[in-house]
């Protein structure tokens, strides 16, 4: 009988164990898990904070996940090592464990900037995981303002989850937009402005000199007074266990399309990992979700001796704001590289499509977010846009863009 | 497992299927009291243009891309129907991002619905197949 051995316990590691009882029902698993809560997605904290869940709902899976999935889940631990000559884990608490097939879902790490006088601000948080959102709740009051360095997903959800709970929210950020790894310079603005009626204010184009106190002195010479300091710079995947045995990283550790890693019976899942791009057409760390639970799905199954491919990884991202809704999915090709983009906007809405040889490449939602999932799968499937009705589709996420043939396969058979 | 089938072929468009689902799942046993006069939030609707129209609904897919994508564990599959857990969904909308027959929708408090196959209300059939007048839609094995 095989022991499998996953390291981390978020969204990718539920996907690995699905994945492996897919195929083994039998064989042991073992479970490191850093935080001392069964699997939990962390993009819920700001859910939390804004009272749109609970902590008995917040739960990834039901609470008798483990025990039905046959696994030992070793909490408040972390693996320090992997000894991969004979196959075991060593963990900080001494014990070693071995393993047959390992899959490492250690996520990401809030990367905090070196900033001059960080030491002298009292009240400062990261915003990952539930315990974050825990001490930055008991930190707060009505009379709180806010500081949020970063105006980025995390950022951005930190001030809805505050909103109402604070006096004040002030976000800035070293970029000249919000959100800029998924929104650009058409649809950052319009969100920045329904943001700003909600009472966020933002300082963008600039960046922290120093703290000093409850005060941040700005680099245009501005000065932020604050109570609460969250910083949400930026993750980096934690890669430290493969690369210090000789495993391929760069800035994720990288899988290929079985999540396998360069070490034999070692494989990698989640926020951890690079890997292809079909989109970008290339590598890349796609840190979300979907990617997380499916790559660890894929590395469960190949654990255990199934065979399975996951080769169709885009960025894809469904994020609301205080009540306004912005998707985004695939890769922004420009004019410049020989692609097309089509856009269509009034004051509080946007559809933008990028398309390039033929093929959606990538989208931008704002507010008009309807059926969306229709252009996801026009990207994840390669869907030449001659075979559809394209102009209507940019007006309208509908099927009447697509053959009656498609139509009848779609709706009259078994998908 | 029985599933909703749609044949275009034979649909008129008259939307019933859209007036039955949003009553089966209101909780009320009037239909006036519980249509007339309100917003409509139907888990399957009539899409099409000049002389083709055709519903679309939950396909109950054998890989729902949905429940993979679903942040809060609220979807799931129970018996291979996909299902949601509204008091989980916080409304992110993954699913409508990754739902590639476009089938799932906002609901009234803001959380994403889905057709269920009425399997949760005590209709205990699909009520749009129902009351189809012309079985342009049919619940059956394929």
């Amino acid at each position: 009988m095989k022991q499998y051995v996953i390291i981390g316990n978020g969204i990718a590691a539920a996907g690995c164990i699905e994945g492996i009882r897919s195929i083994d029902t039998e064989s042991h698993i073992v479970v490191v898990s850093k935080e001392s809560q069964p699997v939990y997605c962390r993009p819920l904290i700001s859910y939390y904070l804004e009272g749109k869940t609970t902590l008995d709902k917040i739960g990834y899976r039901p609470d008798d996940f483990y025990q039905k999935n046959g696994c030992e889940v070793l909490y408040h631990e972390t693996a320090i090592q992997i000894d991969h000559e004979n196959k075991a884990v060593v963990l900080s608490k001494g014990s070693t464990v071995p393993f047959s097939e390992l899959c490492i879902a250690t996520g990401s790490s809030p990367f905090v900037p070196p900033f001059d006088g960080l030491d002298s601000v009292k009240n400062h948080f990261s915003f990952i995981t539930l315990e974050d959102a825990f001490a930055l709740e008991k930190a707060i009051s009505p009379d709180s303002r806010v500081l949020i360095i970063g105006a980025g997903l995390i950022g951005l959800k930190c001030a809805e989850g505050l909103h109402d709970r604070v006096k004040s929210i002030m976000v800035c950020d070293l970029a000249d937009k919000i959100l800029s790894s998924i929104l650009d310079q058409d649809t950052a603005p319009m969100v920045q402005k329904f943001l700003e009626m909600h009472g966020i204010d933002f300082c963008l184009s600039d960046s922290v000199v120093r703290f000093d106190g409850n005060k941040a002195i700005m680099k245009s010479g501005k000065v932020i007074d604050f109570d609460i300091l969250v910083t949400a710079v930026g993750v980096r995947a934690n890669t430290a266990l493969i690369a210090e045995i000789g495993g391929t990283v760069n800035r994720g550790i990288v899988v290929n399309s079985e999540m396998r890693t360069s070490l034999d019976n070692v494989y990698a899942a989640g926020d951890c990992t690079e890997g292809f791009d079909l989109s970008f057409g290339d590598n890349r760390v796609l840190a979300l979700l979907p990617n997380a639970y499916i790559q660890g799905f894929t590395a469960g199954i190949n654990m255990a001796g199934g065979t399975k491919s996951f080769d169709n990884a885009i960025p894809m991202n469904s994020i609301g704001i205080l009540g306004l809704h912005v998707m985004t999915a695939g890769s922004y090709t420009s004019e410049k590289d020989g692609g097309t983009v089509y856009m269509q906007k009034d004051d509080t809405s946007c559809k933008k499509f990028f398309v390039r040889d033929g093929l959606l490449k990538g989208y931008i939602l704002v507010d008009k977010v309807e059926r969306g999932g229709i252009y996801t799968s026009l990207i994840r499937e390669q869907t030449p846009l001659e075979t559809v009705d394209f102009d209507l589709l940019k007006e309208n996420a509908s099927f009447m863009a697509f053959s009656s043939e498609s139509r009848r396969k779609k709706f009259g058979d078994v998908v | 497992m029985k599933r909703v089938y749609v044949n275009e072929a034979w649909c008129l468009g008259c939307h019933l299927c859209e007036y039955n689902c949003a009553f089966a799942n209101s909780g009320l046993s009037d239909m006036v009291k519980a249509l007339k006069g309100k917003k409509l939030f139907p888990r399957i609707s009539v899409d099409g243009k000049d002389k083709i129209s055709f519903a679309v609904s939950c396909r109950h897919c054998n890989d729902p891309l949905c429940v993979k994508c679903c942040i809060s564990g609220a979807l799931h599959t129970d018996n291979g129907r996909v299902c949601i857990d509204k008091t989980k969904c916080v409304g992110c909308l993954s699913c409508i991002m990754a739902c590639p027959y476009g089938a799932l929708s906002v609901s009234e408090n803001g959380t994403a619905q889905k057709c269920e196959l009425c399997l949760e209300n005590t209709c205990g059939e699909p009520a749009c197949v129902k009351g189809c007048p012309n079985r342009a839609i049919v619940y059956e094995e394929r």
